[in-house]
């Protein structure tokens, strides 16, 4: 097989300006993965300083609520930053400093890989800019704010949709300028290789943890893992743990108002979605007959993005990962049931993985197990998730609060 | 005749050869017909039709936003093909070459899209992100059917680089001046003309030298180091700002001894 392809997806689709960077990057990542100290110095920065490893947490309220399947839950909400972007993020951070550059810039849409990437760039002292569509700077500004506060110059994007695809395009565009001083830290596991791959390896850490975790509880192996998937890196995180057991994987896609409608942005399920190449890879992309790509939409910004990981492709073309979409309805009760029963507050783009989970439950034996991975916090989000809930009490502070700052 | 045959004809009777580029559809296709007319008749060699693509990431603003407002319009790839095949027969004194990026040619499959090219009398085609790795049909295939699939040269490009990639490629180099996206203005000054010396050594293939190439200055500084200039941007931006009328005169001056 090519290099750089899972199945006939991935490749690296770079302009040529950036054939010496790419040889460069392949070359140093090359080095860390023949390089075991490299894996233990990633594990100790995220064991002190991204307090690592999570807990997977035995939902036992939950469960017997369900009445099924025991559920444990991967708690990527308590990674540092409230998400697992820093895994992948703190170990780019580390490479950037092997291969000696001073500046990295990212693309985010909902802001979390942003945070996450100029919390690196505060840690390690790099300079960084972020660039951010429009109308995401519009619809994140505590995001913005962090990033702003962590030393990071955010650049909104006013080309396309505004969204996450176009704050990618720019950022390869800042690359194909600076590349010699500037590394493009990329946020999932998608766009040239070796991204796909490095990205994916950066975020086993989840499924080598959980996988542990899970035989200490409860003796053996899950029955299903589900994981929330928009570009794909949580879900290849975990079920990296799992790939070579009998373990059922399920990756959860934003249905958003419906896979009938065109407001949604799932590409393995509905048939919005094709072959294509772009943003640097082969992939399913959600696009039209001529190849330009379709506006997306989901309650949850991290899953609102065009394209999936190769990676995820490819599994779900041997059918190794079965794929399901959730709505944005769906999506309001299992947070809202996860808070009552639990205490825990899932992002949006986690509670995807928690509606599918919460169907599936019921139906399976008390005596077996599945894993949620929860790739990320929702109360920081509280802007969004209050404005989703159409809460009146939230929205009248608001109004108070804007009120005192007019006077 | 082969594109590269053609243009070494042409550069015994001129000291440098132009192409210029378009965004298909923008501001309109009755536009582009008025400005590729003027084109030709002040003696332009070469013209690129850009295909516009909703992810144009080799592109600085100008292109981007003339690729948004194409698309915005209703442009399809259908009317691409058969505005194209229109100009080729009326400018027969032209090489005209499809320009986008690989996922408009993947989407409407390769062979197709390339066969049809053809076809309709194309000389080529640019796709600035399909690498020659990733591109191995598609050169195969350009090639079996006379069409050239155009290869790039950059300053981070190695001698060893840029031999291995004249080598898949045909009808010319396009050598990109700088770093960077389109638009932006590029200095002419040694560092560029040592680039240029390397790239004459690494290929047989006439030199098409693009990337912030805007006056006449510019043209003159290439003349006797490179084949032919490429002006991209600079039109997009006359014509947004005097339109369509003001294309031949600024034509006619880039050529001009100064």
């Amino acid at each position: 097989m090519k290099k750089g392809y899972f199945g006939q997806w991935g490749g690296a689709f770079i302009p040529e300006v950036l054939h010496a960077t790419f040889v460069q990057l392949n070359d140093e990542y090359k080095k860390l993965r023949q390089d075991p100290a490299f894996w233990q110095e990633y594990i100790d920065l995220m064991g002190n300083y991204s307090c690592r490893p999570t807990p997977l947490t035995f939902a036992e309220n939950l469960s017997d609520y369900l009445g099924g399947a025991r559920i444990y839950i991967k708690r990527e909400d308590l990674n540092h930053t409230g998400a697992h972007k820093a895994n992948n993020v703190m170990g780019q951070g580390l490479l950037v400093r092997r291969m000696g550059k001073k500046r990295v810039i990212a693309e985010t849409g909902a802001g979390q890989h942003g945070v996450a990437t100029a919390t690196m760039a505060a840690r390690f002292g790099f300079d960084c800019t972020i660039y951010m569509g429009e109308e995401d700077v519009a619809r994140q500004r505590p995001n913005v704010f962090w990033m702003e506060k962590l030393g990071a110059t955010v650049v909104p994007v006013t080309n396309g949709s505004r969204t996450l695809k176009d704050a990618i395009n720019e950022a390869f565009r800042d690359w194909v300028t600076t590349m010699d001083e500037t590394h493009y830290v990329f946020g999932t596991a998608c766009g040239p290789h070796p991204f796909p791959e490095m990205v994916a390896w950066f975020q086993s850490i989840i499924g080598l943890e959980a996988r542990k975790q899970i035989i200490a509880q409860h003796g053996r192996m899950p029955a299903r893992v589900y994981a929330c998937v928009g570009g794909g890196s949580n879900a290849m995180g975990i079920f990296q743990g799992f790939l070579d057991e009998d373990v059922e994987l399920i990756g959860v896609e934003a249905g958003g108002k419906g896979l009938d409608t065109d407001q949604h942005a799932s590409r393995m399920v509905g048939d919005r979605a094709a072959p294509g190449v772009a943003q640097g890879y082969k992939t399913m992309f959600l696009q039209d007959d001529d190849g330009q790509m379709r506006s997306t939409h989901s309650i949850a910004a991290g899953l609102d993005y065009v394209g999936i990981s190769p990676i995820l492709s490819d599994l779900g073309e041997q059918g190794r990962v079965r794929f399901e979409a959730a709505t944005d309805t769906e999506v309001l009760e299992a947070l809202t049931m996860s808070m009552e029963k639990e205490g825990i507050i899932p992002a949006l783009e986690s509670s995807h993985a928690f509606v599918q989970a919460i169907k599936e439950a019921p139906k399976m034996d008390r005596d077996e197990a599945i894993i949620i991975n929860m790739s990320g916090r929702g109360d920081k989000d509280i802007f969004t998730i209050a404005h989703a809930f159409d809460d009146p009490s939230w929205k009248q502070f608001i109004i108070d609060r804007a009120d005192s700052y007019r006077r | 005749m082969k594109l590269d045959d053609d243009l070494r004809r042409r550069l015994e009777t001129k000291k440098i050869l132009l192409m210029t580029h378009l965004v298909l559809g923008y501001p309109s296709f009755d536009t582009n017909r008025e400005v590729i007319r003027q084109m030709a008749a002040n003696g332009v060699d070469c013209i690129e039709l850009q295909i516009p693509f909703s992810e144009p990431m080799a592109d600085g603003p100008v292109i981007v936003k003339a690729n948004q407002d194409s698309l915005a319009r209703g442009t399809r790839v259908e009317d691409c093909f058969a505005f194209a095949a229109r100009m080729v027969t009326e400018f027969p004194q032209v090489n005209f070459l499809f320009m986008t990026y690989y996922n408009i040619v993947f989407r409407y499959g390769e062979t197709g899209f390339l066969e049809r090219a053809a076809e309709i009398g194309l000389q080529g085609t640019i796709l600035p992100d399909l690498p020659p790795e990733e591109g191995e049909t598609y050169f195969g295939a350009s090639k079996d059917l006379g069409l050239a699939p155009i290869t790039f040269f950059t300053p981070t490009s190695t001698d060893e680089r840029m031999q291995e990639v004249a080598g898949r490629g045909a009808g010319f180099v396009y050598v990109v001046a700088r770093r960077g996206v389109t638009g932006a203005h590029t200095e002419m000054d040694a560092g560029l003309t040592g680039y240029l010396d390397r790239c004459r050594a690494a290929t047989e293939l006439p030199l098409a030298v693009g990337f912030g190439i805007a006056s006449r200055d510019d043209v003159a500084m290439l003349e006797g180091r490179a084949d032919m200039a490429v002006i991209g941007t600079a039109t997009i931006r006359l014509i947004d700002e005097k339109g369509a009328a003001a294309v031949g005169g600024f034509i006619a001056g880039l050529l001009q001894k100064g």
